[in-house]
């Protein structure tokens, strides 16, 4: 047995995961219409590399990584671009996003895919392979795989395979291991053999056995595997966040990952089950990521996991559960870290958007299973939420902190070190919003250095300015000829921003002026 | 909708506190055993007196009165106030303790979860100097005095401060055994020579160590069910366990063994239920310790050096005021910077 090791804190909430571990996954049928994000991943949009009225195939390219972090993103089945503009997608600012609409064409009709062989492609190969994949992180913050996979010179120990899958309801990865274990084990050896780990530790919760079952036999069956004889299943205890990364590296380690470092500094790297299983579709089969698993459950007549193509509007798939009468909204994700999804123009992202490959999980609401937050009271200083924080943080003080706007204090206090896992708020019995506070605070606090940021640009380009019109001046008295071009330099450095610039920076003021409302909203009405 | 997370324990300040009160229930069914009924008395009248302040400070403050008076914390305060008044004392003696315990401690300072000091202490303070005598006329327990008061004398004493003919407050009431120690040894009495005294029991004074007993019995229940943390409890009568046995060690002719500190005046209610309140004690778990060691340190300085029967509530606003402090310099280290790698 190997030895485990403890987090701080951690919290038990009911799981509500049988109701949706009764039926296999389901391939979810070609909907209407799919809409699908270009910015589905952490980093830079990808670029549409194909125009209104083409037609598509299955798989076919449609959107160009753009940048160090980025990655591709594919027709999710045949058919045609319908249009390419901005739709509103499952972001907390309700903020519409660039996203083409395909209309399926029926035949799902596929492009020639290249499957490879891992074993006969560098390194460096297999990256740029995942990226034009489109393969990010399906645990929830969809991070592009292949920079993750760039380590530079760190030696990697540890590879961790996340299925601890630790938020209740969600069951899409317990799903995956049980039906698909063969190729997540796969694709955890293409990932070991690509940052070249000595070991490979698959962390699943204890309340999984068939998944822990199903993994077991998997690594025996495998031949790659087996030979390696480093591949190693880990019951661990059901705990919340015991899936979060860091939570995590330590349940299976003991190690702590530093404040504001990254697990490959100590040498471990963390991917979730289900990235596993789509690197070695992405390589093995040459198929891109178009499709995921998704936990349609809570209050609905079946709950159950389908296999959803991305860019499937929510409201279609809920449909195929049947939401119940009283179903009063929608969560996307689990009901710890979730986003709430709204009806029809109601502010905010609604149950239309697209599922992306973030989505792992959408709950049907109503006011029985969720019912609307009791009034807040003052805190009492009872440190319950101190008990259960997993990143050994005093929330009660943050949230003093944040409601009184000394964020120089809260970051003082650790504010960016916590993971707004919602245990705090879970166990407050003053029901106060607290992590609502902390997304408050840490927004407001990249908002003012990014203002900074801003100011100190532009007394850059302003000093900048200056000095080319002395320069100018000067110039002008000694080389009458080349004052055209000095003034036209000139012009061009005083003009402030160039148009994308602008258009940046408009769409940025915007989304940190709704994530500002909605925050100061709990802030102003905690008990609304 | 609202926002993540969407679910949340059923848990609320109103049943915190609801189960603080009920774990009190022990000692005060033993204090009325041997004392008689007459703190049920007081109880009331300052649980009334708690509430109507509370409304009128709310109201006054333009604050919903209706979630506040429901989260039970000004009854809690009300009934450990009541606790440290002798039963016997007149009725306005509760009012306007309470009151001001309600008024000034906790409402000015902003409500609950607002007050640096415990109320009930800040009120038993207020009354111990303002009417020192009316503090110090305890009953004695039951079989022990000249003369016993039936509960419709007692309450005709507490409202209108009449006794009956031929009785003198001296004859139905007497001074605590902490108090009666110390007057005597003023005396140069030996403090075996004291304890021979029928006032005294097994651990510490007749009657009141049952009382004592009951309340670790409701201390014990909170511990248990987690509605408090073991380190204020242990530290606090660890620390005085500790300080008294060595004075005693030194000198046992002038220094009461340690256990009869512990289960006199209100060492057993401070350590579980004073000392605890949340609002006005350190946030970590490091700081409790320091504040409760320091609180016994008082707590036996003020018995046996001080002017004052207990030392309990004085030695709590004393650790009160330190407690930002405390807990400045006992932040634990946060996750991933710990500095050590296990
Ligand atoms: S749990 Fe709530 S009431 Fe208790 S200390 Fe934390 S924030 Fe305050
Ligand atoms: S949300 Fe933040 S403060 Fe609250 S428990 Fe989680 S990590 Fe700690």
């Amino acid at each position: 047995m190997r030895k485990l090791f403890h987090f701080h804190g951690g919290i038990h909430p009911p799981s509500n995961k049988t109701q949706s571990t009764q039926t296999a996954i389901t391939s979810a049928p070609l909907p209407t219409k799919l809409t699908i994000p270009f910015h589905q991943h952490a980093g830079e949009t990808a670029k549409p590399v194909v125009k209104v009225g083409d037609h598509v195939l299955k798989g076919q390219l449609i959107g160009m990584p753009d940048g160090f972090v980025s990655s591709a993103v594919h027709a999710s089945t045949s058919g045609t671009i319908a249009a390419i503009d901005m739709q509103l997608i499952a972001h907390p600012s309700g903020l519409p996003n660039l996203c083409a609409t395909l209309i399926p064409d029926g035949k799902d009709e596929w492009v020639t895919l290249n499957p490879v062989d891992y074993r006969s492609h560098s390194v460096a190969e297999l990256q740029q392979l995942l990226r034009m994949a489109g393969v990010v992180g399906l645990g929830g913050a969809a991070f592009p795989s292949d920079v993750k996979l760039r380590i530079g010179k760190q030696k990697i120990k540890t590879l961790i395979l996340n299925g601890a899958e630790c938020e209740p309801y969600i069951t899409c990865d317990d799903m995956l291991m049980r039906e698909r274990a063969a190729e997540i084990v796969q694709g955890a050896e293409i990932l070991r053999f690509m940052l070249d780990a000595d070991e490979v530790l698959y962390g699943v919760e204890d309340n999984k056995p068939e998944a822990i079952a199903a993994l077991q036999q998997a690594i025996t069956a495998s031949k790659s595997a087996q030979q390696n004889k480093s591949h190693e299943v880990i019951a661990i205890p059901t705990i919340y966040p015991g899936g979060s990364a860091k939570q995590l590296i330590r349940v299976l380690t003991g190690l702590e990952v530093p404040s504001g470092k990254l697990p490959t500094d100590i040498g471990v790297q963390c991917f979730n089950v289900a990235t596993a299983y789509t690197v070695h579709r992405a390589l093995a089969h040459g198929e891109p990521l178009l499709s995921r698993v998704v936990t349609i459950t809570g209050n609905v007549r079946k709950a159950q996991n389908y296999e959803v193509l991305i860019g499937v509007p929510i409201n279609e798939l809920v449909a195929l559960s049947v939401a119940l009468s009283d179903t009063n909204g929608y969560i996307m994700g689990g009901p710890m870290m979730g986003v709430p999804l709204h009806a029809m123009n109601a502010p905010g992202p609604a149950v239309q958007v697209p599922v992306v490959k973030a989505t792992n999980c959408v709950i049907a609401a109503s006011a029985k299973l969720f019912p609307p937050p009791q009034p807040a009271l003052p805190c009492i200083r009872c440190t319950r939420c101190v008990e259960v924080c997993p990143a050994d943080l005093q929330p009660q003080d943050l949230y003093w902190f944040a409601q009184s706007k000394e964020f120089g204090r809260a970051q003082a206090f650790s504010l960016f070190d916590c993971i707004e896992c919602g245990a705090c708020s879970y166990v407050c019995p003053s029901h106060i919003p607290l992590v609502q506070y902390y997304r408050f605070a840490k927004s407001e606090i990249r908002a003012r250095e990014y203002d900074k940021l801003l100011a100190d640009q532009a007394r850059e380009r302003h000093d900048y300015r200056e000095h080319r019109i002395e320069r100018e001046k000067r110039e002008k008295a000694e080389k009458l000829a080349a004052k055209e071009k000095a003034a036209q330099a000139a012009k061009l450095a005083a003009q402030p921003l160039t148009p994308q610039q602008q258009t940046e920076q408009a769409e940025l003021a915007a989304r940190r002026e709704h994530i500002r409302e909605v925050a100061q909203s709990a802030v102003e009405h905690p008990e609304g | 909708m609202f926002f993540s997370p969407f679910i949340s324990k059923p848990d609320s300040v109103a049943q915190i506190m609801l189960k603080v009160i009920l774990a009190l229930i022990p000692g005060i069914a033993l204090y009325v055993w041997y004392f008689g009924p007459a703190i049920l008395v007081s109880i009331t009248l300052a649980s009334i007196t708690a509430l109507a302040t509370e409304a009128a400070m709310l109201k006054l403050r333009n604050r919903p009165i209706g979630p506040f008076l429901k989260d039970n914390s000004a009854l809690l305060t009300a009934w450990l106030l009541a606790l440290s008044i002798p039963p016997l004392a007149p009725w306005w003696l509760v009012v306007v303790g309470t009151a001001f315990a309600i008024a000034i401690a906790k409402q000015l300072y902003g409500g609950l979860g607002n007050n640096p000091f415990n109320p009930a202490m800040v009120g038993y303070a207020v009354l111990i100097i303002s009417f020192p005598v009316h503090m110090t006329h305890w009953l004695a327990p039951q079989g022990l005095v000249l003369a016993e008061l039936s509960f419709a004398q007692q309450l005709q004493y507490i409202f209108s401060g009449v006794l009956p003919p031929s009785l003198t407050l001296d004859a139905i009431s007497m001074a605590t055994p902490l108090d009666t120690l110390k007057t005597h040894l003023h005396l140069e009495e030996s403090v075996q020579q004291i304890l021979n005294m029928p006032i005294y029991g097994h651990l510490g004074g007749q009657g009141s160590e049952m009382v004592a007993l009951g309340f670790l019995i409701g201390g014990l229940y909170l511990l248990a069910s987690r509605i408090i943390s073991w380190h204020i409890p242990v530290a606090y009568l660890g620390s005085l366990f500790i300080i008294a046995a060595i004075f005693h060690l030194v000198d046992p002719t002038h220094y009461v063994a340690p256990l009869f500190h512990l289960f006199s005046g209100a060492a057993i209610l401070g350590a579980f239920f004073i000392l605890t309140d949340p609002v006005s004690s350190p946030t970590t778990n490091k700081g409790r310790l320091i504040f409760a060691a320091g609180a016994a340190f008082l707590t036996y300085m003020i018995r046996v050096f001080g002017g004052f029967p207990d030392g309990v509530a004085f030695a709590t606003l004393l650790m009160n005021i330190s407690v930002p402090l405390i807990v400045l310099y006992t932040q634990p280290k946060v996750f991933g910077k710990k500095g050590k790698q296990s």
